[in-house]
C-alpha cells in the first residue's frame, strides 16, 4: 500500500493501481474535509448573525 | 414517547409496536451474533467448509449482497451524473440499502477469513495483481462513499437538524454529492467487476475461467453490468415490501416506472452479453481444456442444466422483456414478478460462480463434492439480513427517507 | 548463505514420479507429515478437512475384473510456474503470502502473513492446498518429535508442500561451511523422495542437464517445460498451469487419466 512496504515496485502496474486508489481516497478525504470546514465556518457565521 | 424524533408531517406506528418488532428481530440478530462469536473464538471448524470448499455460503452471500447493493451506485450515477432528477425520490432508500449491503459484505468477510486480526495484510501487503485485493480496496473505499451519502440523511433527523453545525454539514455534503457519487460509480465499477474477476481469472478451474480484455476476464464486465441491472431491481423490491408493510405509497409510480425501465434495458443488454459469453465459453473455452458443457451439468445431485436455464432464460430474458415493454411493465403483478426474478437471477449467477466452481472436479480421478452449510454459517448469513431490517426500521421511523411520503400520505390534523 | 544470483543460473526444482514403480504404500505421505510437522486430527477419516501435503490417489482403469488395473498417483504441490511465474495460486493471493521464487521455482507459503482467505485453494485445481481448520495439537510427548527446522502452522492459515524448502536452506548452509559454491544433486532431496521404498520419486533441478530429473523427462523450455519423453506427462497439462511435477508411465490409460480429453481426442 505504501512505497516502503517491500512488495512495492515502481512499475506501471503499481502506479496505475495505487494511482487510482490514492486518487479516490484523496477525493473522498478532501471532499469530507471541505464539507466539515465549510460547515464550521457557516456555523460560526450563522451564530454571529443570530447574535446581531 | 419518541415523537420528537419522528419527521414532521408523517405518521408512524406506536412506540410499543415498533419496540416489539425490534425485539422480535433482535432475537434473530442475537442468534447470528452468537454464531459469529463462535466462528471468531473457535475458528472456521464451526462451518461445514472444507478443503474442497474454501469458498462457500459466505462468499456467495458476499457477492450476492454486493450485486444487490449495486442499486446505490447505479441510481446515484443516474441521478447525479446522468441527471435523472426524478430518482431523487428513491435515492435515499437506494443509498440506505447499499449501505446495509456493503456493511454486511464487510462483516461477512471479517468472519470468513481464518485470521481476522490479520485482515489488514490485504491492504498492507497488497498483491495488486490479485482480484481480491482490488475488491478489498474498492469495497472499503466505496463503503466510505456510502457512509458519506448516508450521513446527510441521518443529519436530516428533526433533532439533529436543529444543531447548526450538523445542519450546515448535511447541506454542504448535499452540495457536492455529485463528486462523491462519481467517485462511488468509479469504485463500484472496479469492485463489482473485480468480484467477477475473482472467478474469471481462475485458469485452473475451467468452469469459472473466461478469456477477456487486457487483464480483465469477461466476467469482470458481466458482474458490473448485472449489478447495475439487478441492483435497482432489489431497491425497487425492498421499496415495494416496505410499502406493503407500512401500508403506504412511498414513491410515485413514475419514479418506479423509470427505474424499472432503465433496469430492464440494462438487464436486456446484460443478458445478451451473458448469452454470447456462455456460448463462446461452451464452444471454445471449455473444449480447449478438454471438457464439454455437459460435464459441468451432469453426474451430480444438484447442478443440472436447469440451473443455466433458470439463470439465463427464466431469471434473465423473461424479466428483461417484462421491464422493457411498457404495458407489461405497468402491470403491477408482472412488474413484481420481473423484479423478483431479476433478483433471483443475479443471486443464482453469483451462486454458480462460487459454489459450482468449487463442486466441479477438475482432476479426472476426483468426484463432485457437494456441501451444505452448518447452522453457524446460516445464522451468520441471516445476521446481515436482520441487521438490515433493523437499520431500515430505525431509518424509516426517524429519518425522511422518502421525500414523497408526506405528499402521498397526507396526515389529517 | 546468500548466493550471488549473477553467477548462478536459475534453478527449477522439480519431481518425477514413476507411476509404474509406485506401490501406493504411503511411505511418502508419512515421511512428509513427519518431516513438515503436519498437524493431524484424532479422527482422520474425513479426507476433506485433513491435511496431506502429499496425497496418494488410487485410480483404476474402470474396467471390471479381470481387466481391472490400479494405479496410485502421489500428488504433492505441483509448484506450478504458469506463464512466467504466474501460477494459479500465487497470482490470486491478495496479501502476497504465497510467492513464486524465480531462483528455485518453488512456490512458497508465508504462514505468518496468510490471513486465511482461501482464494489460493479455490484457484488450485490439484487440491494441493490445505486450510488449518483446527489448532494444531499433538498428543502429549509427541511435540518432542517435531522438526525444529519447520515452523508449525497456526489455525486459520493455508499450508501446502514446500518441496522441503528447509532442506534446501540446510544444504546451502552446509555447502557454505564446506567452502563449496553450489550444492550438488544429492545435497537437497525431499523427504518423500528419500522415503519411497520403490525408488519411484526422483527430485532435482529440471534446468540442470546433469540432474536425473532433466534426463528422465527432457523438459522442453520452448513449450513451457512440456516433457519430450513420450512416457512422461503432467497433471492437467492443458490448463496451462505448467507444473514441475512429472509422472512416468508406460500405460496409456494412466497417462490419459492425467488430463481431461474430449471423446474424439487422442
Amino acid at each position: 500500500m505504501f512505497p516502503f512496504s517491500f512488495e512495492w515496485v515502481w512499475d506501471m502496474d503499481h502506479m496505475v493501481f495505487h494511482g487510482g486508489l490514492w486518487y479516490a481516497l484523496s477525493i473522498i478525504g478532501l471532499g469530507v474535509t471541505y464539507c466539515i470546514i465549510k460547515a464550521a465556518l457557516d456555523t460560526l457565521k450563522g451564530n454571529g448573525a443570530q447574535h446581531l | 414517547m419518541d415523537s420528537a424524533l419522528i419527521p414532521q408531517g408523517v405518521k408512524r406506528c406506536p412506540t410499543w409496536q415498533f419496540l416489539l418488532w425490534l425485539g422480535i428481530v433482535g432475537v434473530v440478530l442475537l442468534w447470528g451474533v452468537y454464531a459469529m462469536v463462535l466462528c471468531w473464538i473457535k475458528g472456521l471448524n464451526q462451518t461445514n467448509m472444507n478443503d474442497a470448499y474454501g469458498f462457500a455460503l459466505w462468499i456467495w452471500a458476499d457477492l450476492a449482497v454486493i450485486a444487490l447493493g449495486g442499486g446505490a451506485f447505479f441510481t446515484g450515477f443516474l441521478r447525479y451524473l446522468v441527471g435523472k432528477d426524478e430518482l431523487k425520490n428513491i435515492i435515499n432508500y437506494a443509498v440506505l440499502i447499499g449501505f446495509i449491503c456493503y456493511s454486511s459484505a464487510l462483516l461477512l468477510l471479517a468472519i470468513d477469513v481464518g485470521q481476522p486480526l490479520r485482515s489488514w495484510h490485504i491492504f498492507w501487503h497488497a498483491n495488486i495483481h490479485s482480484m481480491l485485493t482490488e475488491v478489498a480496496f474498492c469495497l472499503s473505499c466505496y463503503f466510505m462513499v456510502l457512509t458519506i451519502e448516508y450521513v446527510p440523511l441521518i443529519l436530516e433527523n428533526r433533532q439533529l437538524d436543529k444543531i447548526p453545525f450538523f445542519h450546515h454539514l448535511g447541506h454542504n455534503m448535499h452540495e457536492i454529492m455529485a463528486i462523491f457519487a462519481a467517485t462511488g460509480a468509479f469504485l463500484s465499477f472496479f469492485h463489482q467487476g473485480s468480484l467477477g474477476g475473482v472467478a474469471g481469472v481462475l485458469f485452473g478451474r475451467p468452469f469459472a475461467y473466461r478469456e477477456g480484455f487486457l487483464v480483465w476476464p469477461w466476467t469482470f464486465f458481466l458482474f458490473t453490468w448485472s449489478a447495475a441491472a439487478c441492483g435497482p431491481c432489489f431497491t425497487l423490491l425492498v421499496t415495494k415490501i416496505t410499502e406493503t408493510i407500512t401500508k403506504k405509497k412511498l414513491v410515485k409510480p413514475n419514479v418506479v416506472d423509470l427505474l424499472g425501465k432503465i433496469s430492464g434495458w440494462m438487464l436486456g443488454t446484460y443478458i445478451v452479453a451473458k448469452i454470447i459469453d456462455t456460448w463462446y465459453w461452451a464452444l471454445v473455452t471449455v473444449p480447449s481444456k478438454g471438457f464439454t458443457l455437459t460435464d459441468f451439468y451432469s453426474n451430480n445431485a444438484l447442478y443440472g442444466i436447469w440451473i443455466l436455464v433458470m439463470e439465463i432464460l427464466i431469471c434473465g430474458v423473461a424479466p428483461a422483456i417484462i421491464l422493457i415493454i411498457g404495458p407489461l411493465r405497468r402491470n403491477s403483478a408482472l412488474f413484481m414478478t420481473a423484479i423478483i426474478l431479476a433478483v433471483i437471477g443475479v443471486c443464482i449467477n453469483r451462486w454458480v460462480m462460487v459454489l459450482q466452481v468449487m463442486a466441479m472436479p477438475v482432476l479426472t480421478f476426483e468426484n463432485w463434492v457437494l456441501y451444505y452449510p452448518s447452522w453457524q454459517e446460516v445464522a451468520t448469513t441471516v445476521l446481515p439480513v436482520v441487521y438490515g431490517i433493523i437499520l431500515i426500521m430505525i431509518s424509516y421511523r426517524y429519518l425522511p427517507v422518502f421525500p414523497q411520503e408526506q405528499e402521498l400520505n397526507p396526515v389529517e390534523k | 548463505m546468500k548466493e550471488d544470483p549473477n553467477h548462478i543460473k536459475a534453478r527449477k526444482f522439480g519431481m518425477i514420479i514413476d507411476l509404474d514403480k509406485c506401490t501406493g504404500c504411503g511411505a511418502c505421505m508419512v515421511a512428509c507429515m513427519s518431516e513438515n510437522n503436519v498437524p493431524f486430527k484424532e479422527d482422520e477419516s474425513n479426507k476433506l478437512d485433513s491435511i496431506t501435503w502429499m496425497r496418494v490417489y488410487k485410480v483404476t482403469n474402470g474396467k471390471p475384473y479381470p481387466d481391472m488395473e490400479i494405479c496410485y498417483i502421489p500428488r504433492p504441490c505441483m509448484h506450478c510456474e504458469g506463464s512466467h511465474g504466474h501460477s494459479p495460486c500465487v497470482s490470486v493471493c491478495p496479501a502476497t503470502a504465497t510467492d513464486y521464487d524465480q531462483a528455485t521455482g518453488i512456490v512458497s507459503q508465508i504462514y505468518t502473513r496468510c490471513f486465511g482467505c482461501r482464494y489460493c485453494m479455490a484457484a488450485c485445481p490439484y487440491h494441493a492446498r490445505y486450510f488449518n481448520w483446527w489448532d494444531p495439537v499433538w498428543p502429549t510427548g509427541m511435540e518432542q518429535y517435531l522438526s525444529p527446522n519447520v515452523s508449525p502452522r497456526m489455525r486459520g492459515v493455508v499450508e501446502k508442500c514446500t518441496f522441503c524448502f528447509h532442506r534446501y536452506q540446510l544444504a546451502k548452509d552446509r555447502a557454505f561451511y564446506e567452502g563449496r559454491k553450489t550444492i550438488e544433486e544429492g545435497d537437497y532431496q525431499t523427504a518423500c523422495t528419500q522415503a519411497c521404498p520403490a525408488g519411484a520419486i526422483t527430485f532435482g533441478d529440471l534446468n540442470n542437464p546433469h540432474h536425473k530429473v532433466n534426463q528422465l523427462v527432457e523438459p522442453d523450455p520452448k513449450h513451457n517445460g512440456r516433457p519430450k519423453n513420450p512416457n512422461a506427462f503432467r497433471l492437467l497439462e492443458r490448463l496451462g498451469t505448467n507444473p514441475k511435477v512429472y509422472y512416468l508411465t508406460s500405460r496409456e490409460w494412466v497417462k490419459r487419466a492425467g488430463d481431461n480429453y474430449l471423446k474424439n481426442e487422442d
